[in-house]
Parts: structure tokens; C-alpha cells; sequence
């Protein structure tokens, strides 16, 4: 037998390699038997798939929503409130924590305002966002916002107040102004904070949005789910429930990537040319 | 008169909650055009604070600094500040780095960016131009950060213990390399350090500071070729600073 004598790296690589092979390999078992579990179990009765459905179910409900075309309707309500809410929230936040930024005594006295807006349960707001903005989807957005901007304010804020002290009297002593600060040590500085914001708030403004269609919705997969548990069809709640899965679970991936591109293009602007 | 720098019983106290501290006191010195001025002094002593004064950074409480004739009482892009670490921004190309005082102070034209590059060929950094900081040596970043204050043709440079991060060898070849390049282009510094060895292997002239509030204790010559290592291997290098250690010591 010929065998290929590898050296001490290839090896090494290999057994990384496995090692991430073996963990995906138990991820996805996981997964698979899960499933295998709770379908068998209803299969056979032990437990009742009118109150916990069942995988082929929620497979067939979906087909069947699906082929009604209403389904991917209410798809799109729930993405779109849920990226109206994010990108809002994103803007404003960040436009506010730079602003709190440039003027200490606004930060000074904003911050007792901004750890009660935090500490609250943003769901009591609920029936004053109604009276407010009435209640369709305005109202739904409205909720996404209120829920992801105090974290993104706050966390924005802090990234940007912890630039290195050192890079700031560099540029003060070159006779730098606040904006000229902001610009070249302090936004730059922050990028990480920026991008780790934004993936909790991928999350957060799923969060938003659903409570927000508990709340008053007409349409989109917190309507779905709400209706379907009002009527014990818990096939439908446990397929718009799957679904937000699938969706969140994708906007977070896209934003993983995102970031990752975005390191690698200023590595590469870095490391590429050697002159 | 040919001053680069006066320090005119300058004092400085420090205002805090608990009460006022007083850094400076009655600190008095001329710095001539080209000259390379090191303070020492113990730690803690207020070493920095003269600086921060020289700077703009810090308004002395009283007395007046006078940079080429003009009183300073605020940042005015004057000073090159070189810090102990060398505070290269870690997302900007070397490049990038060296033109950011230009930048900042609206001086970047193809004269001024082709002088900073010229200051990176000149000191064996050309190559690494568009590198970011991470890939290059302690000691490269340390030569990156004084051409980067060198740049935009501060009037004096403000040295704060900079050699002090890097490890003793590194040290020395650093400081070598950079006490070669102020006096290449003729720039007058000013050094703080709490090493009486880098401070006369350095300096034209040595002040002494006295624990806080800081004043000047003497102000002593330094008789010897310039040069750092030339200096630490001179038979006078060990008597002056023992002077310097026993007039710190009192």
C-alpha cells in the first residue's frame, strides 16, 4: 500500500479539519433526531399532534399555505416591518449616540433617561403606540424601533466613548477639532462595536416585530401565529413559528457574512500590495 | 535670538473634586532652534505635564510658554507629539498614517504628501507603505509615528518617553535610529524620560526635575559627541550620569 507521508502541518490541518467535520456532523444530527423523535412520537400516539403538530404536518401545511401564494404574503409583511424597524433603528440610534457623543453635558444629562428606557418592558407601551399611530403597520415598526434603539444608543455610545485616550491626544496635540476627533480616531475606532450592534439588533428587531403583530396585525407571521393559536391549529402556529426560524436564522447570516467581507476587504487593502 | 522655546515660570495645578494638586511650579527653560533638550525626573513628578503645556494641551496655571515667538495657549498644530506607545492607527495604512497630520491640519498637497513619502524612502519605509501597522516591528511602528509627527514640519518635537515600551535591545537600536533622523532634518526636541542613560545619551542638555510640584532643579551640558551609542561607550558617560542620578537623588 502507497501511502502519502505527510508532514507534522498537514496533519495538523487535518485533524482541524475533522474536528469541524465531527461538529457539524453532531449539529446536524441533533437536528435529525429531534425530529425523527417527535415525529415517531406522534406517529404512534404518545404524544397528540393536535397540541404539538409534527414535522410531516408542519411539511404539509406549508405546502399548502404555499400553494395558496397568500403565505409568502404574509411572509413579506412581517420582513418588511422587520427591516423598516432595523434600518430605522440603526440610523436613528447611531445618529443619536454621535450626537451624545460631541456634547458631554447632552450625554450627562440624557443617561438616567436612557437606563429607564432600557429597563422598560417596551411591550407596556403597547396600547399607547395604538392610540398614537393607530393600528396597522406604523404601529408594528414603531414597536420593532422602540425595542432595538435604547440598546443600539447605548451600545453605540459606549464604543465610541472608549476610543483609545492615546489616538486623541495625538490628534489634539496636531490640532484636531471634535468633528475632525469623530472622523479619524473615534467612527473608525467604534467599527467593531457598529457591527456587533447590528447583529443583536437583528435579533431584537425579529423580537419587535412579532410582539408588535401580537399586539394589532391584520397580516404577517405574528398575525399567523396568534390566529392559528386563537383557533387550535397549532400546525399553522408551529409552521409561521418555523418560518421566523428560517428567516432570522438567514438575516443573521447575511449580516455574519457581511461583517466577514467587510474584514477581509480592509485586510486585503492592507496586506495585498508590497511595492 | 535663536529660542525655539521659553517656559517663563510657568506653574500648573490640577483641579479635581478632592481637591487641587499642584504639577508644576515656577518651571523656567529656553530650548534652542535644533537643539534636543531630555527632562528627567522621578515618576510622578509632573515630566509629562510640561508637555502637555508646550502642547497647548494644558493651560498653565500661570507664567507663559512662547513657541518661535508666539505665546501657546491652545493646540496649533505646531508640536509633533510622539507618545510611548506609538499610537499608529491600526486601520490605516502606514501611508495613511503619515499623511494624518497633514490631514487634519488641511496641509495635504502633492509637495507635502511627496516630503512624507520622501521620509519614508529616506528611513527604509517605503516598502512598507501600504502595509497596516499590525505587520510591521515594534521598532518600524516607532520610526512610522515619529515620520508621521515629522510629516507636516512641526516646529518642535514632543518626545514622552518613547523608547519605554519597546525591550531593552529593540530600545536601544531605536533610539539610535531615531536621534539619527532629528538630527538629519534638524528638528529641535524636546525629550521626557525617567532614564538618566536615554536622557544623556540623547540630550545637548539635561534638566533636572525635582519631585512634584515639579521645579527645575539644574540644567547640566552634556560635553559629549552626539550619538547615543558613541556616548554610552564614552569614558565621561558614567560620571555624568552618576552627577545626574545624585542631583535626582537629594
Amino acid at each position: 500500500m502507497k501511502r502519502k507521508i505527510m508532514t507534522p502541518h498537514e496533519k495538523y490541518l487535518k485533524e482541524v479539519r475533522r474536528g469541524k467535520i465531527i461538529i457539524k456532523l453532531w449539529q446536524f444530527g441533533l437536528l435529525a433526531a429531534m425530529l425523527g423523535l417527535w415525529e415517531l412520537l406522534t406517529a404512534v400516539g404518545a404524544i397528540d399532534a393536535f397540541f404539538m403538530s409534527s414535522p410531516s404536518r408542519i411539511v404539509m401545511t406549508f405546502i399548502d399555505l404555499a400553494a395558496g401564494g397568500e403565505f409568502f404574503y404574509h411572509i413579506g409583511v412581517t420582513l418588511l416591518e422587520c427591516l423598516i424597524g432595523f434600518a430605522v433603528s440603526m440610523v436613528v440610534g447611531s445618529i443619536i449616540a454621535v450626537l451624545l457623543w460631541l456634547s458631554v453635558g447632552a450625554r450627562k444629562v440624557a443617561e438616567p433617561y436612557l437606563v429607564v428606557l432600557n429597563a422598560l418592558p417596551k411591550i407596556a407601551l403597547g396600547p399607547l403606540i395604538i392610540i398614537w399611530v393607530g393600528s396597522g403597520m406604523k404601529a408594528i415598526v414603531l414597536m420593532a424601533v422602540l425595542i432595538c434603539i435604547v440598546v443600539t444608543v447605548i451600545s453605540v455610545l459606549e464604543g465610541l466613548c472608549a476610543t483609545a485616550p492615546d489616538k486623541l491626544l495625538l490628534l489634539r496635540s496636531m490640532g484636531a477639532n471634535r468633528f475632525q476627533l469623530l472622523r479619524y480616531a473615534v467612527l473608525p475606532s467604534a467599527l467593531p462595536t457598529f457591527l456587533s450592534v447590528t447583529k443583536i439588533n437583528v435579533g431584537l428587531a425579529w423580537v419587535g416585530t412579532v410582539m408588535g403583530e401580537y399586539l394589532v396585525s391584520g397580516a404577517g407571521l405574528g398575525y399567523l401565529i396568534v390566529y392559528g393559536g386563537q383557533v387550535f391549529k397549532t400546525d399553522l402556529v408551529m409552521t409561521a413559528t418555523v418560518t421566523l426560524c428560517v428567516l432570522a436564522g438567514g438575516m443573521y447570516a447575511l449580516t455574519a457574512l457581511a461583517e466577514k467581507l467587510l474584514k477581509r476587504r480592509n485586510k486585503k487593502r492592507g496586506a495585498g500590495q508590497v511595492q | 535670538m535663536d529660542e525655539m522655546l521659553t517656559l517663563d515660570n510657568v506653574s500648573l495645578s490640577y483641579q479635581t473634586i478632592h481637591g487641587e494638586t499642584e504639577a508644576l511650579r515656577g518651571v523656567s527653560f529656553d530650548v534652542a532652534k535644533g537643539e534636543f533638550v531630555a527632562i528627567v525626573g522621578p515618576s510622578g513628578c509632573g515630566k509629562t505635564t510640561v508637555l502637555s503645556v508646550v502642547a497647548g494641551l494644558l493651560k498653565p496655571t500661570d507664567g507663559a510658554v512662547v513657541l518661535d515667538g508666539k505665546r501657546v495657549d491652545a493646540p496649533g498644530g505646531n508640536v509633533g507629539y510622539m507618545l510611548q506607545k506609538d499610537t499608529l492607527f491600526e486601520w490605516l495604512t502606514i501611508s495613511k498614517n503619515v499623511e494624518l497630520g497633514l490631514k487634519i491640519q488641511k496641509k495635504l498637497t502633492p509637495e507635502s504628501r511627496a516630503y512624507a513619502h520622501s521620509l519614508l524612502e529616506k528611513y527604509g519605509l517605503a516598502e512598507f507603505a501600504e502595509h497596516l501597522p499590525g505587520q510591521l516591528s515594534g521598532g518600524m511602528r516607532q520610526r512610522a509615528a515619529l515620520i508621521r509627527t515629522l510629516a507636516f514640519r512641526p516646529k518642535i518635537l514632543l518626545l514622552d518617553e518613547p523608547f519605554s515600551a519597546l525591550d531593552y535591545q529593540t530600545r536601544l537600536s531605536v533610539a539610535e535610529n531615531v536621534s539619527g533622523i532629528i538630527r538629519d532634518e534638524g528638528v529641535t526636541a524636546l525629550l521626557v524620560t525617567h532614564d538618566i542613560g536615554e536622557a544623556c545619551s540623547l540630550g545637548n542638555r539635561v534638566i533636572v526635575l525635582s519631585p512634584r510640584p515639579a521645579t527645575v532643579r539644574k540644567i547640566i551640558d552634556i560635553p559629549l559627541p552626539s550619538g547615543p551609542e558613541k556616548r554610552r561607550e564614552h569614558k565621561r558617560f558614567g560620571e555624568i550620569t552618576n552627577g545626574i542620578w545624585k542631583e535626582l537623588k537629594n
